[in-house]
């Protein structure tokens, strides 16, 4: 299998900060790779530097085997074209109503009729389980899982090749994150697409992932499939996927908790 | 559409230097120049994103895709919903004005005076300026708070992943019917500011009204009136480009959305005053 996304030695600073301090990691076409790691660790960061919303100080990013680091928007419009990207919190237009948010990329890009395009949306929504009568509603009317939903039929819309996930089950219930997850997985299979998901949800991880990587001060500490991951006995990895307070994972904010509490 | 990888660079650079440094023995002597220092990089920087920020926003106002559609909703709401506070500044103005020259002109001969200068300072100046800063108000806030809207919650990342820049699809419509619709709004401003003034002037102090629509109608010249229309150009653009860059590079959430509405206000009316001026020597002194 070739390496769909390639990330060698990238690092990223914000003024004195080093977020990314040499990432090192590859997906494989038609794999899903799920970066797990805590609040900080620079997961969003390392998302945001492959899809060329950020850009880092040094390394290389592959796409496809094409260089994507130093390369201006519109130099990467290819690239962009065949990527998909369900946000965090959705991130859907409010301006616009559902079918315009998930027809977007078609009416704008691809210059599809109006009328087509909402046949486009309909059938985005129906692969994420959601009816036609959403269609004119705005995002401000519909729930946090139906966000997450419409966000997904957006990303896949397009039928993109690489499709991203930045937390998709953050914020939402046991049984709404159980939904996400088994959505991401059908439409991933349906589609064919390699995927990137980050989240620090180890459901999610257990659900979705073919492969798993720990993401820990900026750098890839571990990585495994999913034998491996309830084999390791990695003390970062086990810290994380446990849940516990104690280890060698540094706990954002610690000391200033402690600080405070002895105020 | 971001920044090259560069530019970006160069902003990181400055944000750096501008950080304040730990106060120690040597830091205490040198507080003064280092924050004389830290005003004049920071004020640098922004002057050097705004002006990669206007540059920008030309590539994207000169080259396409063109969103006609977003042009059209844009124009609808900066121009077509501003009128009702743009006629009712500008119609008390025109009135306050005539008060204020008919009792500060003695009273004598004021009939010809008092709708010379309404017309001429209607036209010339209040009507393009209040009209602006009225606008500056309107629109530039409400711009900014869109914008930095869409920039906390991810929008205009999200735009980008779409492959739609947002320097084409946000910035350039609204900069291009801020533009087109500021002069349109100055005349309108015009029209109805020398209205109030007559008004006043009919009503309040018994002028003849076909006087004071002849004396205005043979004072006016096409100079005062299109001098008034080229700064709403100006002050269009400004409007726009302020609401634009502030919501841009917001962050911090709802505090820093609040933030970028009062700068896009505050720089916005400020730069129209100072644009004002040196439009108003410019096309003058010659």
């Amino acid at each position: 299998m070739s390496e769909k996304i390639t990330l060698s030695n990238v690092h990223k600073t914000f003024g004195t900060k080093k977020v990314l301090r040499g990432v090192n990691l590859s997906v494989d076409e038609g794999q899903s790779l799920v970066v797990i790691g805590g609040s900080g660790s620079g997961k969003s960061v390392m998302l945001k530097s492959i899809l060329g919303l950020l850009h880092p100080e040094q390394g290389s990013i592959k796409i496809d085997g094409t260089e994507t680091v130093g390369l201006a928007r519109n130099q990467r419009q290819e690239i962009d074209a065949q990527m998909g990207m369900l946000f965090q919190n959705g991130a859907l237009f409010d301006s616009l109503p559902v079918w315009r948010n998930v027809a977007f990329q078609a009416i704008q890009n691809q210059g599809f009729s109006e009328a087509d395009a909402r046949d486009q949306a309909v059938d985005s929504l129906a692969l994420v389980g959601l009816g036609p009568e959403l269609l004119d509603l705005y995002p401000a009317s519909l729930s946090g899982g139906m966000h997450k939903r419409v966000g997904l039929a957006r990303a896949i819309a397009c039928k993109p090749k690489i499709i991203f996930f930045d937390e998709p089950t953050t914020g939402l219930d046991p049984i709404m994150t159980d939904v996400i997850n088994h959505l991401i997985r059908d439409c991933v299979q349906e589609l064919g697409a390699t995927t990137l998901t980050i989240t620090h949800d180890m459901t999610s991880v257990r659900a979705i992932a073919d492969k798993t990587a720990l993401l820990y001060k900026g750098e890839i500490i571990w990585h495994g499939n999913a034998e491996e991951l309830a084999a390791s006995d990695d003390p970062f990895l086990l810290q994380f996927v446990n849940g516990l307070a104690e280890g060698p994972i540094e706990v954002e904010g610690q000391q200033i908790s402690a600080a405070g509490e002895g105020q | 559409m971001s920044f090259s990888p560069a530019s970006e660079a160069a902003i990181t650079v400055f944000g750096l230097t501008n950080k304040r440094p730990p106060i120690g023995q040597t830091g205490k002597h040198l507080t003064a120049f280092a924050t004389i220092g830290r005003f004049f990089i920071g004020f640098f920087a922004q002057v050097g994103q705004l002006s990669l920020f206007i540059a920008e926003t030309g590539k994207a106002i000169v080259r396409g895709p063109f969103y006609f559609r977003m042009i059209g909703q844009q124009i609808i709401r900066i121009g077509y919903l501003s009128l009702p506070v743009v006629a009712l500044t500008s119609f008390f103005t025109g009135g306050a004005l005539a008060i204020q020259i008919y009792y500060g002109g003695n009273q004598f001969n004021s009939e010809t005076i008092v709708s010379t200068i309404v017309a001429l300072g209607i036209t010339r100046e209040l009507g393009p300026v209040f009209g602006g800063l009225m606008l500056a108000g309107r629109v530039s806030a409400a711009i900014a708070a869109e914008i930095g809207t869409m920039r906390v919650t991810e929008q205009i990342d999200a735009l980008t992943t779409l492959s739609t820049d947002p320097f084409k699809y946000l910035i350039a419509p609204r900069v291009i019917a801020a533009t087109l619709c500021m002069p349109v709004l100055a005349l309108v401003a015009d029209i109805i500011g020398v209205f109030g003034g007559f008004v006043v002037s009919t009503q309040s102090f018994g002028f003849n009204a076909a006087i004071y629509v002849q004396s205005t109608v043979n004072f006016l010249s096409f100079d005062d009136i299109s001098s008034g229309l080229i700064k709403a150009l100006m002050f269009g653009f400004i409007i726009a480009t302020m609401g634009c860059y502030n919501g841009y590079y917001s962050k911090g959430g709802a505090q820093g959305v609040g933030r970028a509405t009062t700068n896009a206000v505050v720089t916005a009316s400020i730069l129209i005053l100072a644009a004002n001026y040196l439009m108003t020597s410019l096309l003058f002194s010659a």
